[in-house]
């Protein structure tokens, strides 16, 4: 397979949160194609310790926070993020990163990205759903392509300190961030074909140095 | 721009894909993960598995087909037939479905939706819904359990009801078209797209790119293809360069 990372020695391990709510096989499915060990906990050290976290996102944005706070898994993971280490959110798991959303009114969220979650606005279907173009001007581990995504909600504009990729749709909205070691995606890249895999790839690159 | 979604849909029972899929190149046409990953490398967009299995054995062993196709797939999953409780969804989104598609037990329960749809999100559950043209009353009306029961129930108002319970997406099949090669019946793809805010994915009746087009100017953000794709008269690749050809932009 063209985008396996793990040529030789003990394939990279990938911890996925498991937020309860979210179908987690299709991640686990992707990192086992590229060579990866994935699995899923809901352990507090665990998440702190792993050399690659991943919070996935199938769900309601309320429910979701609820189950992190619950499970005592906000705190590790607003460390590693904080500390700029290997973490990739996906779907509303990149809305989970930010202060709130119009989703769920009064719920937290990780508050590591500085934005608010808003909705599409009247007459767009919604939700968005379906492969749409990711435009990326500066690439680092994201690159410009298609993605597939299924989403109510997004985020409106880039976070100060974080570069971005927009997506259009109605207007334009940010469809992915990054900043060092930490991918958020509003799309689904075990969900993108052979471009989701390799931007699945680089991120695993990306995170080889510190781990 | 989003782009419209191109879906195969493969019909598996106990475990094989049925109603004879006919690819040129392959040895196992009756394997599901072969056939998964012939559509994934025509460049389906998404691909729908539909359970037909009878009994309950049937059922266990389309769990063990989700798990070896989703282990093949990088595209979304919807997988339908025969989801009638809530645990039964969970096992196959567990299993590796992106999306699972209720139809007869949505209607027997309408309920199911919206406790589906609160915990995993309306993105995840899909209103498989199967309307006829009616002699009476309103002008298409809802019919399950394979065409069987007509329930005179009006079908506008059930997709409506039904986004409001939380499907985020309606699986439109026309029954009276199903089949045919007569083309997806336009007005009931216009009638429920304009009844609804969620996507609709259109089926029943494609022959060729034309009805593909017809169908997404009509409403549709996507339609579901299977004889056409099955019976090897033409590839996903095709349908694409064609649909690109008269002016509707397609996922590269």
């Amino acid at each position: 397979m063209k985008n396996e990372i793990n040529k030789a020695g003990s394939p990279l391990e990938v911890l996925v949160v498991s937020t309860g709510t979210a179908n987690t096989a299709s991640v686990l499915s992707a990192f086992a194609r590229l060579g990866a060990k994935a699995r899923l906990s809901d352990e507090p050290s665990a998440i702190r310790d792993a050399d690659y976290v991943v919070l996935p996102g199938v769900g309601d944005f309320g429910a979701a926070s609820m189950r992190l706070e619950q499970s005592r898994m906000r705190e590790p993971l607003v460390d590693r993020i904080a500390e700029g280490r290997s973490t990739l959110a996906i779907c509303l798991g990149m809305q989970l990163l930010c202060d709130n959303s119009e989703e769920s009114p009064g719920v937290k969220g990780l508050g590591v990205v500085p934005a608010a979650i808003g909705s599409f606005s009247e007459p767009l279907r919604v939700p968005h759903m379906g492969w749409n173009r990711v435009d990326v001007e500066d690439p680092g581990v994201l690159e410009s392509g298609c993605a597939y995504f299924a989403n109510g909600y997004r985020l409106a504009s880039r976070p100060p300190s974080w570069s971005a990729a927009t997506t259009s749709y109605g207007g334009t909205f940010v469809s992915a961030i990054e900043r060092g070691a930490v991918l958020a995606c509003q799309f689904h890249p075990e969900l993108s074909g052979a471009w989701g895999e390799g931007l699945l790839s680089r991120w695993l690159e990306r995170g080889r140095g510190q781990a | 721009m989003l782009y419209p979604r191109i879906i195969p849909c493969l019909d598996v029972r106990d475990g094989r894909v049925v109603k004879g899929v006919r690819f040129a190149n392959l040895r196992d046409a009756g394997d599901p993960v072969t056939c998964a990953a012939a559509y994934r490398d025509q460049g389906a967009d998404e691909l729908v598995l539909l359970d037909v299995s009878a009994t309950p054995e049937g059922r266990g062993n389309a769990l063990e087909v989700v798990r070896a196709v989703r282990a093949v797939l990088n595209i979304p999953l919807t997988v339908g037939g025969g989801v009638g409780t809530v645990d039964s969804a969970v096992a196959l989104l567990d299993a590796g479905a992106d999306k699972v598609a209720l139809n007869s037990a949505a209607v027997a329960d309408p309920s199911l939706l919206s406790k589906l749809s609160r915990r995993f999100g309306a993105q995840c559950i899909v209103l498989a819904l199967d309307a006829a043209r009616s002699e009476a009353g309103p002008p298409w009306e809802v019919v399950t359990h394979s065409g069987k029961r007509r329930t005179g129930k009006d079908a506008e108002a059930w997709a409506r009801r039904a986004a409001e319970l939380g499907a985020g997406e309606i699986l439109l099949t026309s029954f009276d078209r199903d089949g045919t090669g007569l083309g997806y019946d336009l007005e009931l793809i216009q009638a429920i797209a304009n009844s609804v805010r969620v996507p609709i994915v259109a089926s029943g009746g494609a022959k060729d790119s034309r009805h593909l087009a017809a169908a997404l100017e009509a409403g549709a953000s996507a339609v579901l293809a299977a004889s056409i794709l099955h019976d090897g008269e033409t590839t996903v690749a095709q349908l694409k360069s064609k649909l690109s050809l008269a002016g509707v932009e397609v996922r590269p």
